[in-house]
């Protein structure tokens, strides 16, 4: 089911949706800066930044969660736990590809015998609105790991900009209970056309042609490759490249407070850190940036897709737009496979 | 449906604490749950974990010392090593504590029925192959294995835990007990001399026989060969692994090896599983 909702209705639009619902969306923070917020006033709302820096991630998973309070009282100590929320929310203009990653992070959280409550209700709690990507970058490649700028999958509602309106198309129930919405009217022939013309410019934009198929058992026997020795030269450390990933999602535990009350807060953490995985007796099983960067990028292309059958990078390019010193996830990715450059052969032996 | 909250501690209470060593380095926690439906509702089996508690300084992750045959006993020892640990060293008997857990997979209790079993720890290493060697010995368990041989090994005899239990198992016939330590002292009756050569010398049968081992990086490096030699298959060595862990179900990341997780997938591995993980260590 599609529909079309006038720009000019969109800020009346959104404010309809705050009054039945918390609604996140991209907020303008400063010039080129932006980040998924609980949206105040529907004017906020920004949509004109290709992605936010932070990935909608952070709607379901904040970089800081405070998990629970505890009290001393009486003698003894109570907690509460801070899991609920209150109210229904709706996640507006999230890229395909951050909300393919939520469903990569949900597996983790959402499986097994212990569930990640704290994740799970906000998941559940949450109506997915995706915004489709008419204008990929070149860092962008998608199209590479499974995904598409116009994939609807994970999207309850779905919306095209095509200018002057929004294209809606309606893909789960909870997507199409909003038709009887008043701003919602029925598209033309011409939007259509519009909409469909936007995708396949997209489409083409955005490089499908790194070798992420068969990366996994290509990896299998790589473990011990001299490519690891060069791969993590140039690395940092800075670790931007896991915050920023939208399928990132170790996170740390940590007290805040003293004996008679305080908090456990989570924080995003990151595989790339040397305190990660050292542990109290000074042994660290990941000493140097070599297993460090080994396991940033086995953990997604091989370890991953070894229990849940998919790679988890969706492509969205973000950690090689902020990577300081422009380490590219498409280049080790290409190593790994039988179409890198002869160059690559010669360095890797010397 | 209400999902439950594995991330909330279950409060417990420190009934006894005490100190193993001489070097002041191990103490034993015994805890006792606050809530009767909490001790009810907690069932382990030997080489399971938890998640010890304490407000303010944080958690960290413990093997189970205690047997499930010790009606509810609940034990912990605990190495002085960094924060939460040297907290745990200071808490005082009725102090309160948190507690998450039962964690990770626990020995294949069912694949020992029938076998021998031969358990060889080094250093505090020990708690939970007390916990497995406690189990097999209740007159319940006895008959569920064959013959139990442990060798345990400490640096010197005033590193050893556990003692009287040591002596009373000594002096038992359904086990067959050595002790070693890598110097004596004066006092000091017993065998003198590495694990991996105390093993070599008593050279047990692998025929039919489930080895477990669990010590230092060092003893098992030197002693897996031993082993080999004896003509144990990879299938029939077990070991309990340690990494750093936070959440202990399987989500923070942090302890993988390989696409195993140690916290939920382990701590239990036997080596023909080890063999085919990546090597980070």
């Amino acid at each position: 089911m599609k529909w079309k909702l006038e720009k000019k209705d969109f800020q009346k639009f959104l404010q309809g949706l705050m009054e039945d619902y918390d609604l996140f969306a991209p907020v303008k923070l400063t010039e080129g800066v932006s980040e998924f917020k609980k949206i105040n006033q529907p004017e906020e709302v920004y949509l004109n930044q290709l992605f936010t820096q932070k990935p909608a991630k952070e709607v379901f998973f904040p970089q800081s969660e405070v998990m629970f309070h505890y009290e001393k009282r009486g003698g003894q100590t109570q907690t509460i736990s801070l899991e609920e929320i209150e109210r229904e929310r709706i996640l507006l203009g999230a890229k395909p590809c951050e909300i393919k990653a939520i469903s990569i992070i949900e597996k983790v959280f959402m499986s097994g015998e212990s569930i990640d409550v704290y994740f799970l209700e906000k998941r559940r709690k949450t109506i997915i609105m995706g915004l489709a990507c008419n204008h990929p970058l070149s860092t962008c490649f998608c199209t590479s790991t499974g995904g598409s700028p116009f994939l609807r999958e994970g999207s309850d509602l779905f919306l095209i900009d095509l200018g002057e309106s929004f294209l809606m198309e309606g893909i789960t129930g909870k997507g199409l209970s909003f038709q009887e919405n008043k701003f919602l009217k029925e598209p033309s022939e011409e939007d259509l056309n519009t909409a469909q013309l936007i995708e396949s410019k997209a489409f083409q934009k955005v490089d499908s042609s790194v070798p992420v198929e068969g990366i996994e058992k290509r990896l299998d026997l790589m473990m011990e490759s001299t490519f690891w020795n060069r791969v993590h030269e140039k690395c940092v450390g800075c670790r931007i490249c896991t915050y920023l990933c939208p399928t990132c999602h170790c996170f740390d535990m940590v007290d805040e407070g003293g004996p008679q009350r305080g908090q456990r807060v989570r924080n995003w953490d990151s595989c790339l850190s040397p305190l990660y995985s050292l542990e109290t007796s000074g042994h660290n099983p990941r000493p140097t940036g070599r297993e460090r960067t080994r396991q940033r990028i086995m953990h997604k292309f091989n370890y991953y897709p070894k229990i849940y059958g998919q790679v988890a990078c969706v492509g969205c390019g973000r950690c090689i737009l902020y990577c300081p010193v422009h380490f590219d996830i498409r280049k080790a990715i290409l190593w790994t496979s039988p179409k890198r450059p002869k160059k690559y052969e010669e360095r890797s032996s010397s | 449906m209400k999902v439950k909250n594995p991330y909330l501690p279950i409060p417990a209470v420190v009934k006894r604490a005490y100190i193993e060593t001489t070097d002041h380095m191990l103490r034993t926690l015994e805890l006792k749950f606050l809530k009767e439906e909490d001790a009810q509702a907690f069932h382990f089996i030997p080489g399971q974990f938890c998640e010890l508690s304490i407000f303010g300084k944080g958690e960290a992750p413990f093997g189970i010392a205690s047997s499930p045959t010790e009606d509810g006993r609940l034990t912990f020892t605990i190495n002085k090593a960094g924060v939460v640990t040297t907290a745990l060293h200071h808490i005082e008997e009725g102090s309160e504590i948190g507690i998450r857990g039962p964690l990770g997979n626990g020995y294949p209790m069912e694949l020992f029925k029938g076998k021998n079993l031969l358990v060889i720890g080094g250093g505090f290493a020990f708690t939970t192959l007390r916990s497995l060697i406690t189990y097999f010995l209740h007159p319940a368990n006895r008959s569920q294995v064959n013959q139990i041989t442990v060798i345990y090994g400490a640096r010197m005899p005033g590193l050893l835990l556990y003692k009287e239990e040591l002596n009373s198992w000594q002096k038992r016939e359904d086990i067959h007990l050595v002790v070693t330590v890598d110097w004596g002292d004066k006092d000091w009756k017993g065998k003198v001399g590495l694990v991996p050569n105390v093993l070599e010398e008593l050279a047990p049968s692998s025929e039919n026989t489930i080895a477990v081992i669990c010590g230092p990086p060092m003893m098992i490096k030197f002693t897996l060969p031993k082993l080999v030699a004896l003509q144990f298959p990879d299938e029939r060595i077990y070991t309990s692994l340690e990494r750093r862990m936070k959440c202990g179900i399987g989500k923070c990341g942090r302890c993988n090896i390989g696409h195993l997780y140690v916290c939920k997938d382990g701590p239990v591995f036997n080596y023909a599983q080890l063999k085919n993980l990546p090597r980070d260590d």
